[in-house]
């Protein structure tokens, strides 16, 4: 690594001040502190030992979390594709030629969100001089999540830059921004292009072959929204004997849905996966269990309270299938969790997560325009997030306040 | 006591009891034995009006080439200026250091073979009113020992305090044990103690280790009333003893003295000298031999640490690796100090530092960090600032290793922006550095959160 450093420290000079390409010098230091960290030392007085952990490390294990989400999801991928075109229907038939199809779609995916967040990010850091964020490794990796394999890739370069300038760069960067990047990004797409990511059509890749006969590539959530609205059969049944002629199988029954064996977007389908993404973040500490414990408790609570008052299919659907259709799941483990844009106080977090749950469930189930709740609600929350917080410490001055009259 | 701070205390008569959960030991190689070291004794010994924090236009009133005797004064803040900082040593006055604009850095003696001492005469404390007591002990050299709450500034002669804290232990990282370093003290402590009641119209605390029996040295002592705290680091510091014993609100006014502050007001009252001695602990990873040794306040810490060495390239602190500062081998012990600590330097590169797996310490357990799995081992900490500044990003942790009913991270945060109402109704009144110390260490973001307390305070204070 001698080599490496070497190298470094002859061009250091160059962007450092007085340097020709001094004006680069925070897209130089991005790179040097990524190879190497730093070696400045703490200052003459205060703390004179520092915690091993920084930042990097810290966004880099919200990485790794997504991990068995993504691998997941560029299987799915190719599993839905083969299943709708009348391949082979064994979940593990054809391993190879279904990771090859996934890969082919999911990589550039990602490679085009890391790609052009990236440029945007190194822009800023030029311009207002200020370090590269390493939010940026998070939420170049949550955008190909949430959006569907079939999605443009231009649609996604454009997500990515409108979401980091207007939602991260405009506040002054990671720490700063107000909501949740990569849901602003998701949302833009919603808004912006609704033909490339609601629908039927879009969530299953068919590429140039033909759907089998009677083919629906409908999400459970469109299911049981029209059973709610037809009447005729309860939301379960509609879900069991969904698309079962076409596909041979039942694809929406509970464990299928749980695995995570559904179309959707890319990395939302499991929510094995991504309750095995939760376990990661819990357990290292950087997501905060209250919120995502909060938010599932709030889920089964709204749909609990929906089945009491239930005049509909829909409403009356089992509280616990709310926690296995859509991306509630991979929205609360890792949208809702984020820090910055989350309430910021130990109590907060619970209202958060709680009203994020439940906010996910009255969308679902009342509003005709959006069938999946839970990016409204992430997005609604993380702008109420502040005013959670407000209450909070406002308590906390009232306390400090009463001691000293009493 | 807060809903937040997770703590339980119960009245015991008088005397409470407070366990506290929230907060981290940092366990590190290089403790002290408990036994007195036969270092060389020190040469020079020096007074720095930067270890006074408030102290605002010091004015020297020696020359290079004096003689002083131990108890002579050397300097006085023309703000507070009934309050003397005096010799520690007696000895020959051999410099006068000024850095930028002339601004006074030290003041240092070469000390005499035999310290010889001003003769200030025994105090009767009940024969004196308060005023008269606080006026001759100000004028001795002894009083910058008391601190005062707000601010953590040198109190005022004039003021009455709410009541006086001494916190009898210290779980700072390596810190020295009271006990042994107090050893044979009693009497001192007593009569610093009967003093000290007589200045405040409350009560005298005396805080101990709850998690140990009462050593000895403090376990006869009358006139104050003694608490016992027990959980992880800051569990020792004053400040968050006052936040659950008697919590200081906007107007009020608390003093604090170090357990051999209070020593010295002793010896003082029974003796009438002013004797800076103390017994440090000399600790840290890179000693050969850490010890305690007896040596007196300002010491030149290079006859405890030169050939005491086991690496070349070290960092000395004065003080903790929280709350320290950093001195070269030549430089003198602070005179709030009753420790020096030497760790290993960090200045250098790591290839892949943020991402390879470590058994660095860490308070948290993110990706690769594996020091959690050994609470108990001793760690060697070298002074690498372990990545940059950032903003805030990470939640919660502050919070978690502050036992007070605080949001460290909106009072910062409120520092930053310089808002003076946040500022002052988010708890500015109730810290002082050394509170939010473990915040600078566990801080993901890099913040200097010590030095933005000092800017709250001093935004309030100067307001």
């Amino acid at each position: 690594m001698k080599f490496l450093r070497d190298l470094l420290d002859k061009q250091k000079p160059l962007f450092e001040k007085g340097g020709k390409l001094e004006s680069l010098y925070y897209a130089f230091e991005a790179g040097e502190t990524f190879m190497f960290s730093p070696k400045h030392t703490t200052g003459i007085k205060g703390a004179q030992v520092k915690d091993a952990i920084d930042l990097k490390r810290m966004m880099i294990t919200v990485v790794i979390a997504m991990i068995p989400c993504l691998l997941f999801g560029i299987y799915n991928t190719g599993h839905q594709h083969f299943l709708a075109t009348g391949g082979t229907t064994g979940l593990w038939e054809d391993f190879g030629d279904k990771t090859w199809v996934g890969v082919k779609l999911v990589l550039p995916i990602i490679i085009v969100a890391y790609a052009a967040g990236g440029i945007v990010e190194a822009i800023f850091a030029v311009i207002r001089k200020h370090p590269i964020n390493e939010g940026f490794l998070v939420t170049g990796m949550l955008i190909p999540l949430v959006v569907p394999a079939t999605t443009p890739l231009w649609q996604v370069a454009l997500a990515t830059v409108f979401a980091v300038v207007i939602a991260k760069e405009v506040f002054g960067g990671t720490g700063m921004n107000i909501l949740n990047v990569a849901m602003t990004a998701r949302a833009f797409l919603y808004f912006a292009y609704p033909a490339q990511i609601s629908g039927d059509q879009v969530w299953t890749y068919l590429g140039d072959r033909t759907p089998v006969d009677g083919f629906s590539g409908a999400t459970a959530l469109a299911v049981v929204y029209n059973a709610g609205v037809d009447g005729t059969q309860s939301a379960v049944e509609a879900l069991n004997l969904h698309n079962v002629e076409a596909l041979n199988q039942s694809l929406f029954n509970f464990t299928n849905m749980f695995m995570g064996w559904i179309p959707g977007s890319i990395g939302e389908t499991s929510t094995l996966m991504a309750l095995v993404g939760a376990l990661i973040l819990i357990g290292t500490g950087v997501g905060s269990w209250k919120i995502i414990v909060s938010g599932f408790a709030g889920a089964y609570i709204m749909g609990f309270v929906m089945n009491l008052l239930a005049v509909n299919e829909y409403m009356a659907l089992p509280p616990q299938y709310h926690w296995v259709m859509g991306g509630l799941a991979f929205g609360i483990v890792f949208m809702a969790t984020d820090p910055v844009s989350a309430s910021q106080t130990e109590t907060g977090k619970w209202i958060y997560g709680l009203l994020i749950g439940i906010l996910t469930v009255i969308i679902r189930v009342t509003n005709p325009a959006y069938p999946e709740g839970i990016m409204l609600a992430v997005l609604f929350m993380n702008v109420f997030a502040p005013l959670i917080d407000y209450y909070i410490v406002k308590a906390n001055k009232t306390r400090r306040l009463q001691r000293a009259t009493v | 006591m807060g809903r937040f701070s997770k703590a339980h205390s119960s009245k015991t008569d008088m005397s409470k009891i407070v366990k506290l959960k929230k907060g981290f030991d940092i366990n590190m190689v290089g403790k002290a034995k408990q036994e007195l070291a036969d270092f060389a004794r020190a040469q020079t010994f020096a007074i720095k009006p930067t270890d006074f924090i408030g102290l605002q236009r010091p004015k020297v009133l020696v020359n290079e080439g004096d003689t002083v005797k131990a108890g002579t004064p050397i300097l006085i803040d023309k703000a507070l200026d009934q309050v003397i900082y005096a010799a520690p040593v007696s000895g020959k006055v051999v410099e006068v250091k000024r850095g930028d604009r002339r601004k006074l850095l030290e003041v240092s003696i070469l000390a005499d073979a035999t310290i010889t001492y001003e003769q200030f005469g025994q105090v009767d404390i009940a024969s004196l009113d308060r005023d008269a007591l606080a006026a001759k002990l100000a004028a001795s050299g002894i009083w910058p020992n008391i601190i005062q709450r707000p601010f953590g500034v040198v109190a005022n002669p004039a003021d009455t305090p709410k009541s006086i804290f001494i916190s009898a232990f210290d779980t700072h990282p390596l810190a020295p044990d009271c006990a042994f370093a107090l050893k044979g003290q009693e009497r001192y402590l007593q009569a610093g103690i009967e003093a000290l009641a007589k200045l405040t119209s409350g009560k005298v605390h005396l805080n101990i280790d709850g998690s140990k029996a009462v050593p000895a040295v403090f376990s006869n002592l009358k006139g104050a009333q003694m608490n016992k705290f027990s959980g992880p680091h800051p569990a020792g510091n004053v400040g968050v003893q006052i936040h659950h014993l008697d919590p200081m609100n906007k107007g009020e006014i608390a003093w604090t003295v170090s357990p051999s502050g209070v020593a010295q007001i002793g010896k003082f009252i029974l003796e009438g000298i002013y004797d800076a001695s103390k017994v440090i602990a000399v600790t840290g990873s890179e000693l050969t031999k850490a010890a305690y040794v007896k040596t007196y306040s300002g010491a030149c810490v290079s006859t405890f640490v030169k050939g005491n060495l086991n690496s070349g390239h070290v960092r000395v602190v004065s003080g903790n690796v929280l709350t320290g500062e950093k001195i070269s081998l030549e430089g003198f012990l602070g005179f709030y100090h009753n420790q020096i600590t030497v760790i290993p330097e960090g200045d250098y590169y790591e290839f892949m530092g943020w991402a390879k797996p470590t058994t660095r310490l860490s308070y948290h357990r993110a990706l690769g960090l594996l020091s959690f799995l050994t609470p108990n081992k001793e760690f060697v900490l070298d002074s690498n600032g372990r990545g940059e500044e950032r903003a805030f990003v990470q939640t919660g942790v502050f919070e978690s290793v502050t036992p007070m009913d605080i949001l460290p991270v909106y009072l910062l945060k409120a520092i930053m922006a310089e808002d003076y109402d946040e500022i002052e109704e988010l708890g500015i009144y109730e810290i002082v550095e050394e509170d939010l110390a473990l915040c600078e260490f566990v801080d993901v973001s890099k913040h200097p959160v010590q030095e933005l307390v000092r800017k709250g305070i001093e935004l309030i204070q100067y307001s």
